[in-house]
């Protein structure tokens, strides 16, 4: 395992007790820490820089927009973009997703088509497709889950009718840790001329992520599980398709002639971005992709996955414990499970008297926890700043809480 | 590592006890009692009560089943265990008096009559598990009042 133990000098919040004891942050799946290097360069921008985007002729609105730019500039080149004007700032993954749900839906969604998402999806990416489908006429179809927690893809072929507009799927699932098979998904659905989105919630800045390799037409994630701030994120759209959408908000920032009667509109991405837009998310985003490519996504990955296969490997110790998800290498750095002895709320209760952080619950995939028959799990997950000694700390307190809940 | 004296507080063992092995399991024939579910959609507890009243209101058998955390399986069947035969407005008080115990506010009028349930009071500390503590009883107190309807 790669040490990167040296790396949580720069994470002030991990230097903390909680509940006396030292604070073990496995919660890395719904929200990751930040460096100092993102929080200074919010401290920054607003100490020095700050004045509203692509409207002042002043300096300091002329070195916002650039910092803004140049932040949108390294985010596309991060995911692999063709080109900085397929990047579109939003709050994170679930606005990225209700734009495509509402805008791309509202002009190629008819009663009788089909979108298709699959049975590990996240909340965020189940309601709005859901409501997609009232509002066109459409209606939605998944893909099962198999015990494994891998997609069945044994009829994928017959899936994928003439009727399906849209599948979507998500990269690294955030309750089992599988890595799907986007790329081949993609594929498939291009050469069929259906859109597809891919949630990368769980893969950007975890993995190595090149939308234009993927063949996806959107993909979407949130800044703050990959270090920088909360509050913003990304949706990368397909210059071809998202030339065919309408705007979505209206307001300023996105128009180019507005009269009393009518206005006309910017292309993409202006279009999408009304409003002053979260000027100091984006350049944290920035700052947290510098920091992250100092380390090296690769290495990242590697690490992470690392940390899972031990992770994983230790609890097979515990008695009555059941782990989901795949047990192959290459998966997501994440490992959820449930003990017979313990609810997962009350897993996680005990966990956080000894100052360690897990999530339980159904983790915003209920249909999910049906699929596998459970109410809920518990759920450790890794970033780059957690270490082997860690999870070992992690174990301790799960036997004492076997210990006590049996 | 000592075990905190809090966690302690929140997990005795009689409540451990009853959510390992909860009492009075099981449902009566729909057509012999009231039945009321209950659940905390953001953790997916759920408990269902069935209720047989008595003429004068009073309840004359109480079971229950569920799902969920030992905190909210534990308390409904420490519930379903104290509230035979009491007169309705006592359970009534009983409700009041949990809910002031389980929150550590307003006052308890008859705290003698708790029992056991005084033990819920460790739960004060950990305010996101207080709805746990109060699904069954909220189920109960809306069976009170659908029984007296009917
Ligand atoms: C797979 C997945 N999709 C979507 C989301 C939603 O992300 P956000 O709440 O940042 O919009 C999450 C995070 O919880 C996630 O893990």
């Amino acid at each position: 395992m790669i040490d990167l133990s040296h790396l949580r000098a720069d994470f002030p919040i991990l230097h903390q007790q909680v509940n006396g004891q030292p604070l073990v942050y496995f919660d890395n799946a719904a929200s990751s820490q930040k460096p100092r290097a993102v929080i200074d360069s919010l401290v920054h921008y607003y100490e020095n820089d700050n004045a509203n985007v692509h409207r002042g002729l002043h300096a300091l609105s002329n070195r916002a927009t650039d910092a803004f730019e140049l932040a949108r500039d390294k985010v596309a080149r991060f995911i692999g973009a063709g080109s900085p004007d397929e990047l579109i700032f939003t709050r994170g993954t679930t606005e990225s997703i209700n734009l495509v749900a509402n805008i791309w839906a509202s002009e190629f969604l008819k009663p009788g088509d089909i979108i298709l998402y699959t049975g590990m999806e996240h909340h965020s990416n189940l309601v709005p497709w859901q409501l997609a489908a009232q509002k066109s006429g459409a209606s939605v179809k998944h893909i099962p889950v198999l015990e494994d927690g891998t997609l069945d893809l044994e009829n994928i072929d017959a899936l994928l009718t003439e009727q399906v507009k849209l599948f979507t799927c998500v990269h690294v699932s955030n309750s089992l840790g599988t890595i799907n098979p986007v790329k081949e998904l993609c594929t498939k659905c291009r050469v069929l001329g259906i859109n597809t989105l891919i949630d990368g919630a769980q893969a950007v800045g975890h993995m190595s992520v090149n939308v234009q390799d993927i063949g996806c037409d959107f993909y979407v994630f949130s800044g703050h599980k990959m270090c920088a701030p909360t509050g913003i994120g990304g949706l990368y759209g397909r210059a071809e398709v998202l030339a065919k959408m309408p705007p979505w908000h209206g307001g300023g920032e996105m128009i180019n002639l507005v009269t009393l009667e009518t206005s006309t509109y910017k292309a993409a991405p202006a279009r999408f971005e009304a409003g002053t837009p979260d000027i100091a998310g984006v350049i944290g985003l920035g700052a947290a992709i510098d920091y992250l490519e100092t380390i090296g996504i690769d290495r990242i990955h590697e690490h992470g996955a690392a940390l899972t296969r031990y992770a994983m490997q230790r609890l097979t110790e515990l008695p009555g414990i059941r782990i989901l998800g795949p047990t192959t290498a290459d998966r997501g750095s994440l490992t959820a499970f449930h003990l017979a002895c313990a609810h997962p709320h009350d897993l996680v209760e005990f966990a956080n008297t000894h100052g360690l952080a897990l999530r339980g619950g159904h983790h915003c995939t209920q249909p999910l926890m049906k699929r596998f028959q459970i109410p809920g799990s518990s759920r450790a997950s890794f970033y780059f700043y957690n270490t082997s000694t860690e999870i070992d700390r992690m174990m301790e307190i799960l036997h004492r809480a076997v210990t006590f809940f049996s | 590592m000592p075990l905190s004296e809090d966690l302690k507080e929140l997990y005795q063992k009689v409540i451990l006890d009853h959510s390992r092995s909860p009492r009075n399991q099981g449902q009566f024939s729909a057509d012999s009692c009231v039945h009321i579910h209950s659940d905390n959609p953001s953790c997916g507890d759920e408990i269902d009560l069935y209720i047989r009243f008595n003429e004068d209101g009073s309840i004359s058998d109480i079971k229950f089943e569920g799902q969920g955390c030992a905190i909210s399986q534990a308390s409904a069947s420490m519930m379903t265990e104290k509230v035979k035969g009491i007169p309705r407005q006592e359970v009534l008080q009983l409700i009041q008096d949990l809910q002031h115990t389980v929150l550590g506010n307003g006052e308890v009028r008859s705290s003698g009559t708790l029992g056991e349930l005084q033990l819920l009071e460790g739960i004060q500390k950990f305010p996101q598990r207080i709805k746990c503590a109060l699904l069954g009883w909220r189920g109960l107190e809306r069976a009170l009042y659908s029984a007296k309807l009917t």
